[in-house]
Order: structure tokens, then sequence, then C-alpha cells
């Protein structure tokens, strides 16, 4: 293996030009003559526009021209990439979702008018100068009230505010039901899961620009999927053909699933530039960003676990409130359904389950994948009531775990996926060790004599990543196929560019990638460059979410690879008069099996371009390949958790002062880049835990719309952690043998939190039970004068 | 951010000259002013800059009181106060982060008076004596509620005399998303007795507990205000925080402060 193949903690070579401030983001972008865009927000929630004046905003200095929905007639809405089937057998409810906002306002941030004028500051000028006379409606907010008879509807034209009623399994129902009726033991709990605002550090910037000499669009735009948004722009929002519309997404700071989305504003400045004839740019402010980014989260869930005597799981019944947020955003109805209801059986073999989940529209931002996306509701309440069981009767949380652990591999879940491969014992192990479980009770005794509260949360967690196989996501009802594309070029003299569908917004690919192929080929990982983010460059791929960028778009690059060593070996044979089945490539060199005759990687790439010596008449000349890959199966990554927590009893707050994960995400390229990835991961699940939380008020207004009064977790609110990811089964079904590894953190630690302080309260003599998060002091506070 | 005129007078004379005129808004630090007119809440006409005028800056004593100008950046007084007055350096030490700490000064922190603010506990608590370009105020006249205080328009706080407690302390219990004192507590003890001031508590801003201070000047531990209770009424409740839980952090925090004094 060369220096910094795969397995080496090579250090991430994009974060040179990150660190020093060198990153081409897309506000760094600048087009010659571009104008800026403005956009008036409704500052109600729900309204019907009864007066929209543009005429004295059209005359203030620098106006170019100010867009209302009339301008978009005959321009589609922003389309919804998945089609959920309701339990009986009908297509979900699915409003309009224009550009601007047509007749009624929904949800406070809805875009009413675009102003685009020569500065920014002019463009503002002449928002505000806009006659706006909204009849205000009564806002829809909680989503209970929001289903019930006679409640406001957010959309005229639709039946109800009920976006779907989900069953899953619904031929289980009844068999859950009895199951639940005649057992030992059932354990309930009710609980919310709270909204967030995902809050990369990067707010959403798009520059929309018009070739009049080709009519060809070009969009550069905050995305984690250009082509994703190349095709939904194009196709069902604009009508341009994909040959005349490119879409660049260059640096871009953080996503978290935020930037997956296609959003009206990326629509607008497209639009608009051929309108005015100029580049348009919009760049959001943080404060646009609380009210137009799409939100995550946001279930409200009653769970009930029937055991047996001993404990053993034996049905599983949920009941889910999934808000929507005014309008379907890209992915939004997948969240709490198959990223979601598929993955309530976790680690454990339950027979029986079913799973019942409303969404729900209310006039609320659109709700859509966060950092996890369906994955940490589904662990959230299944650690959490499956903490609460093991103190009703008596077990301990571990041994109830491990008491119901899936051992044999595969495991077909009574909830559609099949776990190819996993070993939770393992991982629970090196838990324990790790957060030396055993020395707690004298951490306990020490915490004490301070005053202070302790408490101990394990938990473990599953996924289902690595997204997705596209013939099984297209039956349940996905718009789009989950392959992933690379095309891997080899250079003359040796060096090789990876483009990639693959979209890094922080993950590293740029170093990861050459890793893998480096190791392929036996070359120094340096001769290799990555290329992403640009549909003129890049085939056609799908991006990068739902932790798939190596188990999908990393196999379609071993893929290439392998194609382009295929045929490299050909050529080789050639050069070597000897027979392509003898040809061995090591460390760089072709090798005549058991001869000392070779030549090195750069005598045959140089021949593949240079092709004088060379079996013209069976073999093209070059050397570049590419490859689609489409996984058979998810990849699902496992671990367990142990968060240990000092709670302060005068004030209710909570401390982390030790937080362990063990994870086996199957083989690893990078080791440092994946720890990275889980502390990243463990911070934002820490932050739902704690501190993050969007909160609207009964008409709809955002109470925390800045970061005054969203907390965002800080260097100081998490500890040092400890990540181990030694226990590996290696996924069974790609090339690379590896896992997702993005989400796991936010997906397993919040449940280990919560635990952990109801650990602490309940050894402090409280009867506390659960507190919803996040739990904040004066949650805890309360929690601990009523109990 | 509309626009709008500035003015960057060299002395106190030409600042209030200069404020003097429509829609003018004096400018320290700018900490809670340039976010208010980046998101477009404030409109002044004029703003009048005192970050140039060298009378407003720095610390001095004045037989046994400390003087702090009011253009006196936070991080100054946590650095030059660390010896005179301990308890205010460590306050002072405590707001915001760094950048804020750098630009952010006393007296625009005291003209401002959010109700959360640190300074306003310190400066009620000590007694302090606020000096402005026209007049001294007590501290217990110049604080009138939340964003309200006793200075005329036009008028500039030039410095804050305080007295020099024999010991002091300050105890913030931080908002989780802003940091700023979800409550705080000043305590202060003087060869006269015990002043105790709360901020991020009172609908009406930062006031005076004055039941601990009676117990604590007559037996200054944690254990005199054992028996004491704060009333819920009139405190804040907000996401943050229920009033009945800021009632409870006043007398948690007021007994933390004596202990640590």
């Amino acid at each position: 293996m060369p220096d910094g193949g795969i397995g080496a903690s090579s250090k991430r070579r994009e974060d040179v030009r990150f660190l020093t401030g060198k990153g081409n983001y897309t506000d760094d972008i600048n087009i010659h003559g571009q104008a800026y865009v403005h956009f008036l927000r409704s500052d109600v929630a729900h309204g019907r526009i009864r007066r929209l004046d543009t005429a004295e905003a059209e005359k203030m200095p620098g106006v170019l021209r100010i867009f209302t929905a009339a301008d978009f007639e005959g321009v589609g809405g922003i389309p919804c990439g998945w089609q959920v089937t309701d339990r009986h057998g009908n297509p979900m409810q699915e409003p309009k979702h224009p550009v601007l906002a047509e007749g009624k306002v929904r949800y406070v941030g809805e875009m009413i008018a675009g102003v685009v004028a020569e500065t920014p500051a002019q463009a503002r000028d002449a928002a505000e100068a806009i006659v706006v006379d909204i009849e205000e409606l009564p806002a829809v907010i909680d989503m209970k009230e929001a289903v019930k008879d006679g409640a406001p509807k957010v959309h005229d034209e639709l039946e109800s505010n009920l976006c779907y009623d989900w069953g899953f399994v619904e031929e289980n129902r009844e068999a859950v039901d009895e199951a639940i009726r005649n057992a030992h033991h059932v354990t309930t709990l009710e609980l919310v899961n709270n909204r967030l605002v995902a809050n990369p550090m990067e707010p959403r910037v798009a520059i929309g620009v018009y070739d009049r000499a080709s009519d060809e669009h070009t969009l550069y735009t905050t995305s984690q999927n250009p082509h994703v948004i190349r095709l939904l722009m194009g196709a069902f929002v604009l009508g341009i053909p994909e040959h005349k519309l490119r879409v660049i997404s260059p640096d871009v700071g953080g996503g978290f699933g935020s930037k997956i989305f296609h959003y009206a504003e990326e629509a607008f400045c497209t639009f608009a530039a051929k309108a005015v004839g100029r580049p348009v740019k919009w760049t959001c402010s943080r404060s646009e960003a609380f009210i137009s980014d799409a939100q995550g989260r946001d279930h409200v869930t009653k769970i009930e676990l029937a055991l047996d005597e001993e404990g053993h799981f034996l049905a599983i019944r949920t009941d889910t409130y999934a808000n929507m947020g005014a309008y379907l955003s890209t992915f939004a109805p997948s969240v709490p359904t198959w990223l979601h209801g598929t993955l309530m059986a976790g680690n454990y073999k339950t027979p029986l389950i079913y799973v019942n989940v409303k969404a729900v529209f209310t006039n609320t931002v659109p709700v859509d994948a966060y950092r996890g996306a369906g994955r940490p509701e589904a662990s959230f309440q299944l650690e959490r009531v499956i903490d609460k069981a093991a103190r009703e009767m008596g077990i301990d949380p571990v041994e109830l775990r491990r008491r119901n652990f899936i051992t044999e591999f595969p495991y077909a879940t009574p909830v559609a996926v099949e776990y190819d491969t996993g070993d939770y014992n393992a991982t629970m192990d090196k838990l324990l060790e790790m957060a030396d479980v055993a020395g707690f009770e004298k951490r306990l005794e020490e915490s004490r004599k301070r005053g202070k509260l302790r408490g101990l949360g394990i938990n473990c967690y599953i996924e289902a990543c690595g997204i997705a196989p596209s013939s099984l996501v297209g039956q349940l009802g996905a718009r789009a196929g989950l392959y992933e594309s690379a095309t891997v070029r080899v250079n003359a003299t040796g060096g090789l560019v990876i483009m990639t569908g693959s979209h890094s917004h922080g993950q590293g690919h740029e170093t990861a990638f050459p890793q893998v192929v480096a190791d392929m080929i036996g070359i120094d990982p340096s001769m290799v460059e990555v290329v992403h983010g640009d549909t003129a460059n890049t085939p056609m791929g799908m991006g990068t979410y739902g932790s798939r960028s190596l188990a999908v778009g990393g196999s379609a690059i071993v893929r290439a690879t392998e194609k382009i060593i295929a045929k490299a070996k050909k050529i080789a044979a050639h050069l070597l008069e000897a027979s392509e089945a003898d040809i061995e490539l090591k460390d760089g060199q072709f090798t005549v099996a058991g001869t000392d005759k070779s030549v090195a990687w750069g005598d045959v790439t140089l021949a593949a371009y240079v092709p004088h010596n060379y079996p013209l008449e069976d073999l093209e000349p070059g050397l570049e390949e590419t490859a689609f890959y489409d996984p058979s199966n998810f990849t699902y990554p496992a671990g367990a958790y142990a968060c240990e927590v000092e709670v302060d009893p005068d004030t209710g707050k909570v401390e982390i002062v030790s937080f362990c994960a063990a994870d086996d995400f199957g083989n690893v390229v990078n080791p440092m880049i994946v720890d990275g990835q889980v502390h990243g991961g463990l911070g934002q699940g820490i932050g739902q835990a704690l501190l993050e939380h969007a909160v609207y008020d009964e008409n709809g207004q955002l109470l925390t719309g800045s970061f005054m009064d969203y907390a965002m977790p800080r260097a100081s609110d998490v500890p040092f952690y400890k990540v181990d990811h030694s226990c590996q089964t290696p996924c069974t079904h790609n090339p690379l043998g590896v896992k997702g590894c993005g989400e796991a953190g936010a997906i397993g630690s919040p449940p280990a939190v919560v635990n952990a302080v109801v650990d602490a309260l309940q050894r402090a003599g409280h009867d506390v039970t659960h507190i919803d998060m996040p739990l904040t002091p004066s949650r805890v506070w309360a929690a601990m004068q009523q109990g | 951010m509309y626009n709008f005129e500035i003015e960057r007078p060299g002395t106190i004379e030409e600042a209030v000259a200069a404020l003097a005129a429509e829609e003018a808004q004096a400018l320290g630090g700018g900490q809670t002013l340039i976010p208010t007119l980046k998101a477009r809440l404030a409109a002044p006409a004029k703003l009048v800059s005192l970050s140039g005028i060298a009378e407003l800056k720095g610390l001095r004593r004045e037989g046994d009181r400390l003087v702090i100008g009011s253009g006196t950046t936070h991080a100054e007084v946590a650095r030059e106060a660390a010896e005179a007055y301990p308890a205010l350096a460590a306050l002072a030490g405590g707001i915001g982060d760094p950048a804020v700490r750098n630009r952010g000064t006393i007296g625009g922190s005291l003209a401002n008076n959010d109700p959360s603010a640190c300074y306003p506990a310190a400066v009620l608590a000590s007694g302090a004596t606020v000096i402005t370009s026209t007049r001294e105020i007590a501290a217990d006249d110049f604080f009138q509620g939340m964003f309200t205080t006793a200075l005329d328009d036009g008028e500039i706080i030039t410095s804050v005399s305080f007295p020099v407690p024999q010991a002091a302390s300050y105890q913030k219990f931080e908002q989780p998303a802003s940091r700023f004192a979800l409550v705080g507590v000043f305590v202060a003890k003087f060869a006269d007795g015990v002043r105790v001031a709360v901020t991020g508590a009172s609908e009406d801003g930062v006031f005076r507990w004055s039941e601990a201070e009676a117990a604590l000047s007559e037996d200054f531990s944690a254990d005199a205000i054992s028996g004491l209770s704060v009333s819920p009424e009139g405190m804040i409740g907000d996401l943050h925080g229920t009033p009945e839980y800021r009632a409870h952090l006043v007398k948690v925090l007021t007994g933390r402060a004596v202990a640590a004094a």
C-alpha cells in the first residue's frame, strides 16, 4: 500500500484553502454586470393578499424590475421529489408550491415579491416601498389542532391539513394491537422530537446567469446536489432542458440536509436573469435563513413497547404527528415515513411493529431532512422507551437491550429492511470498556460530594444510509433514482482526475476519494484530483446526503477505476508482450506474473495517449472510464453510545462530563475524517438534546429567529469525545465494505443525553420518567419541582 | 442598515453639540446599536461616535473610589480593574465574547440599560455614581426600567464612579442562546451594609433585593437568606425560563455570590 491509501488518517487537503480563507464559496463569485435581488417576505403566517402595488417601488433608485406571482404565470411550482401513499392506498395531498406567493401567504418568510436592483441596499429599500395589504387569517400552528374538523386550512384547495395518514406495516396493524393487549408489560411514552434549524455556517446564495448568444442558463448555488437542482428546476419549474442549464455548487460551507432541496430563490434568480438581461445574485442573511431554510424534525409521538416476563420485546406501536410546514419541501414526505418507520426495529428482534404517521400542513416554514432525517426520530423514541421499560421492569437497561439484540445476519426486520451485517454485542462491549461503566458508582459518589447529581445514559442505534437502491425507493414513492456516478480520467503522464456526482460540503471527499483510487493502483494520492459540484464537468449524479458519498459515490469510483485498471492491463500486456491474464498490478507497476518483467503505471498511461506501440486494432486509445453504481441495499452502521452528565440540583443545568461512541462503520478509508464526522454529529445531537429549539407562537411568528434565542451548541457545551470504530463488520454488498458515518452521531446521541439526565434525577429520588428536548436548565428544574 | 451621517467629535463638548441635531444618536462601542441598524430596526439620521474622545477612556483611582471612563471597553475593565475591584473586573470579563468585550463600553451598556445586561447590576449594587455631561446621577435614580434611564436627550455618560466594597461577587446564570444574564446577581458588602442588585429577572429591569440586603447586612453568609423567597410576580417569563424559575435563581445566585465574595 502506498502512503496515504485506504486506512490512512491523511490530513484533509482541502483544509489548506479553507483555513487560509481561500475557499471559493458562492458568495465569493461575482459576475460582471450582476444585479441583486431582495425578497419581500410575508411577516404574517397566514393571510390573503388583498393588494400588492409595486408602482412606487419601481420608481426607486436603481430598481431594474420587480417580480410578483403574476410574472410567474406559466412557470411550474417547486416540485416535491417523493410521493407517499397513505394507508388507504391514496396518494398524499400535494399542494402547489409557487415560486412567489399566489393570492395567499402561508408562513412568515414566504416570498411575495422579488426586487432586482443595481445594489443590495437599493433592492432592499424598494422592497420596503412595496405596498402590500394582507387580510390576516387564523394561523394553524399546532399539529393536533390542525387536523381537527373545522380547523382553518393552510391550502384552501385541499380537503384538510392532513397531507397523509401512513400506516406501516398496515397488514400488521391488528396483530400489533392484539400483542399489546395481551402482553405481560407495556411501556408507553409520549414525547416531542423538537423542531430544529440547521444553521450551516454558510447561508444560502444563488446567482442566475443567462447567455443570450448560446441561450444557456447557469445557476451558481449552495447545493449539496447540483444535478438534482438542475433536473428539478429545469424540468419541473422553468422548462429548461439540461443541455441548456448548468448548475455549479463550488465550495459549500455545510449543509446538514438543508441544502439538498430545490428552493424558490434558485428558480427566481435563474428566471430573473433572463428576464432582466443581467446576472441576478441573492445572498441570504442569517435572519432570512431562519425563516426560509427548510427546518428539521418536529414530531409528536406516542410509542408503546410490549414485553414478556423476561423482557423480550413482543411488539411496538407508534403514533406520530409530523410537521410538513406550509408546503412540501423536496424530500419532506419521505422523512417521517420511509426514513423513519423502516428503522423502528432498531438493533432488536421485535416480531411485530406498526407505525402510524400523520403528516400535517401548518403555517410554518417547510420541514425536511436534517442530519439523520427520520432515523434520529426512530432511534430517539425507541431508545427512550426501552430505557423506561427497563426501569419499570427492574432490568438493567444494557441487559434488556442485549436480551433483544439481533445476533444473526442477514436479518430481515418486520419493517421491510434487511440488515446485511452487524455485531451489536461487540460495540456494546467496547462502549462499556471505553466509558468505564464499572467505575460509575465511584464517580457518582464523587459528584454527590460536590452537590451534583450524576447520571449515565446508554443506548444503541442503527440507521439505514448509503441511500439508496433505486428500484426499491421507486416503489416507495421516490421520483428519482439514487445511484451515484464517477468518471475517472487518467492523463498521459499518469495523474488522475475523479469527476464525481457526489458533492463535498465538509465531508473531505477531496482527500478520501483519492485515497481509494491511489490504493487500488498503488500510486501516491497526490496524483489524484477530485472535481465535483459542476454539472458541466461531472457525470449526472445524485449528490451528497443520507451518508451516501463513500458507500455509493465511492463505489462508483471503485467501479470506474476497475475499468481503468482492466484496460491498463491490456495495454501493459501489449507492451510486455505477455498475456493479459498474466498481468499483475502492484505499487504502480504492471508485472508479468512470476517474472521480473514490468512496466510502470506512467509508461502505460503514456502509451494510452501516445499510441505508437499500441494494439489499436483491438483497443481504443485513451484512458477514461465512467461508472454508475446503484446499491443493492442500504448500509446499516450501528453502535452504542454512553453519555455521563452532572446536573446542578439548584439550577437544573446539565453538564455533559463524558461522551463515548462505539460505532461500526465497516471498513474505514480515513479514520481521522470519520472521527471528525462523528464529532460533528455528536455536537448536533447534543445541540438538539440540550439547546436547540425552533419555537413558533400561536400566530406563527418564529420566536427563535436569531442566535439571541436559538441556542447553538458551542465548544464549551460539549466534552472531549471518546470515539471508536474498531468494531468493523464490513458491508457485504458494496466493493469497499464501507457504511455511512456522517449522520450516526446525530442519530445516536440525543437518547443518550436524555437517558443520562433522567438517570441522574431518578438516582436523586425524583419521580421523573421523561423530559422533552431541549433539556434546558429551566425544563430540568421544573421537572425536579414536580416529582 | 439605512443611510446615515456620522460625526466623530474629539471632545465631550463637540459631542454634546453634535447630539443636539435632530434624530442624532450617540454611538459607543456599537455592540447593540450596530446590529439594530443592520436589522433596520432603527433609523437615526446622524450617528455621533464617542470612540474618538480621549477623555472618556480609561480607569483611575480617586481616593477610595474607582472611576471608569464611559468609553472604556469591557476588556480594559477586565484587565485593569482586576486589582482595584476584582468582582467588577470578573463581570466585565464575562460579558459576551472577545469581540464584544473589545468593542463594547461601560457607558454604552449603561445608557442602553438592557434588562439582561451585566453592568447595571454592578453599578446598582455598588451604589455607584453615573457622571454625565451635565450632572451626577446616583445609581438608585439612574435605572428606570427596561431600556429606560434618567438620561435626557443629548446627555452623555462621561464616567462611572464606583465606591469599592470590602467584598463583592457577581454570579451570572447565562441564557443558553444569547449568553446574556438569564439572571445575574451582584452582591457588594460595604462597611455600612450590603447591597444586592439583580439583572435579567424583572420586567422592570435591574432591581435591588432589599430583604436580602437587610438579612445580609446582619449576617453576611449564604445561610442568612435561606428563609427568604422571591416572588415570581413581575419576573420575566419567556422561552428560557418561567417567572418562577427566575425567582428561584435570584435566591440561588445571591447565595452563591455571598459564598464567593
